[in-house]
């Protein structure tokens, strides 16, 4: 990378109104985690360097700082993302998921939910958040969805999850009150699925 | 602290929400970790605020934290929006977060309370922000930290069954009336504030988020909305709130939270409403007590006054 790449790549593409922008991302991912599986907007038009895109850039600048350890998928190691973050919000990367605050990755790029940190059964906050780009909302495996924040249940059907998904998601609900907390991203907007709440396949409860 | 004179001097230069953006998202951090683990105490940071730590500290810092320009926020202390400490906290937030305020439970998006959940059922996209000075429930029972985290840790409850317990040993019933604990999400036991346990119905199933800050403690803990609250109790003594004998003095209410007001020094009471908005809605409406008559010419006459000054 060169110098000229690293100013108008890493200082531009944040929030242009980082306070009020902040806490409309935070709101967003409080309604989003207060009631898994419905659909909010995060602030629209951040520009990170590709191929991080703008809704896991929002949570990254809302939440993200020098106290958060970061984690990033393979395809996210360029030097351009680097800058990025250390520009934007100053958090550290590590190369190790269990000591991360925070992961980000595409769906086809996840880790296995057993490589991040699930906390500990006293401080089960101390957990990773898994941020993860779907290609769509709607269009993919139809999944059931139960839990806090759920009346009854309800369904989702985000595109691009590995099929071993549900399996290990399945693993991390066994873990509670430990587990990891996922954040599903696509474009500008967010659905939450925290370790509290129960996947299965629709297919599979209709059989039963 | 003279409330707001000593406040609005410290203010002089502040940020959006007073707190600092480093610290806004801390308990931004905790608050959403405080969600995905219903009914669990996660530990913060806590912030030195221009108030008192009984003035609820916590509580304002997860407000300060959630709010944004577009809120509405209601602030009630023992179920009144014009006590000093709710005036207080809502002129703070006036002036740091330049938001709306209302006293209509059913106008405001966030409402900061101390000690009371309102009556009017609270419905989606409403924050219910709780000021909590002790967030263990186990504390009285247990006085290490390190104890009390180790038996959250291994759901080991059974010293607070046994607390229970012995009050129905020695009153024939559970004596708790306030910080009744419950079970959230059929995991971690609770202490919902000092609330009267006659709301701890109103926390089950609730529409609303509900977000707990203890400021001196350092802790947030949350409930989120469609989340099974249980009042611990025993099969052979169920779990039950308060009933009062007779309705509100001022709107006729059963079947709300009532306080005991003296009228004069020849030992004259009346039960009102403890929830101020909620008796002033009803007698807008027409509803009238046993002594709303008395209370509408006293009304009068402070009108009479009025003209003819
Ligand atoms: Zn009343």
């Amino acid at each position: 990378m060169t110098m000229a790449q690293f100013d108008t790549q890493a200082v531009s593409g944040g929030f242009t109104d980082p306070v009020f922008e902040a806490q409309a991302a935070f709101r967003a991912l409080m309604d989003a985690s207060a009631r898994p599986g419905t659909i909010h907007d995060l602030p629209a038009g951040l520009a990170p360097p590709a191929p991080l895109g703008a809704g896991s850039g929002a949570v990254m600048l809302a939440l993200c700082d020098p106290d958060t350890p970061v984690w990033l998928a393979e395809a996210l190691r360029g030097e351009a993302v680097s800058a990025w973050i250390a520009f934007q919000c100053g958090a550290p990367i590590v190369g190790d998921g269990a000591s991360a605050a925070f992961a980000f990755a595409a769906a086809n790029d996840m880790p296995a939910l057993s490589a991040l940190s699930a906390g500990t059964q006293e401080y089960p906050d101390r957990a990773t958040t898994l941020v993860v780009e779907v290609e769509a909302f709607e269009g993919g495996e139809e999944i059931m969805i139960e839990g806090p924040g759920i009346l009854g249940r309800s369904r989702i059907a985000p595109m691009g999850l590995p099929h071993s998904f549900l399996n290990e998601r399945a693993g991390n609900r066994a873990l509670f009150p430990r587990g990891v907390d996922v954040v599903l991203v696509c474009g500008s907007r967010v659905m939450a699925l925290p370790r509290s709440t129960v996947l299965s396949r629709k297919s599979e409860q209709e059989a039963n | 602290m003279s409330a707001s004179t000593g406040m609005s001097q410290d203010l002089a230069s502040y940020n959006f929400a007073y707190l600092d953006e480093q610290t806004k998202r801390m308990i931004r951090r905790a608050i959403l970790k405080a969600i995905a683990i219903p009914g669990y105490q996660v530990p913060f940071a806590s912030r030195e605020m221009p108030m008192p730590y009984g003035w609820g500290t916590g509580g304002v810092q997860v407000t300060a934290s959630i709010i944004g320009p577009d809120d509405t926020l209601k602030v009630i202390d023992q179920g009144a929006d014009d006590t000093t400490n709710a005036v207080s906290i809502r002129a703070f937030f006036q002036k740091v977060a330049n938001v709306a305020v209302t006293t209509r439970t059913r106008d405001a998006s966030i409402i900061q309370t101390r000690h009371r959940i309102p009556e009017e059922k609270l419905t989606e996209g409403q924050v219910l922000v709780y000021q909590v000075p002790i967030p263990e429930p186990l504390r009285f029972l247990e006085p290490r930290e390190t104890e009390t985290r180790k038996m959250h840790a291994l759901e080991e409850y059974g010293l607070m069954h046994v607390k229970l317990y012995e009050d129905i040993a020695r009153h024939g019933h559970i004596a708790t009336t306030y910080a009744y604990p419950v079970l959230v999400a059929g995991r971690y036991v609770m202490d919902p504030s000092p609330t009267p346990k006659f709301d701890n119905p109103k926390m089950d199933m609730s529409e609303a988020l509900q977000l707990f800050g203890a400021g001196r403690e350092k802790r947030i803990y949350a409930i989120p909305p469609h989340t099974k609250v249980v009042s611990l109790d025993f099969e052979d003594h169920p779990f039950e709130i308060q009933h009062f004998d007779e309705p509100c003095a001022l709107c006729a209410a059963e079947g709300v939270y009532l306080d005991e007001v003296i009228l004069d020094d020849r030992g004259g009471r009346m039960f009102v409403c403890s929830d101020t908005d909620h008796c002033e809605e009803r007698r807008a409406a027409g509803h009238r007590g046993r002594l709303s008559a008395e209370e509408a010419y006293t009304g009068r006459e402070d009108a009479i006054r009025e003209t003819a000054r």
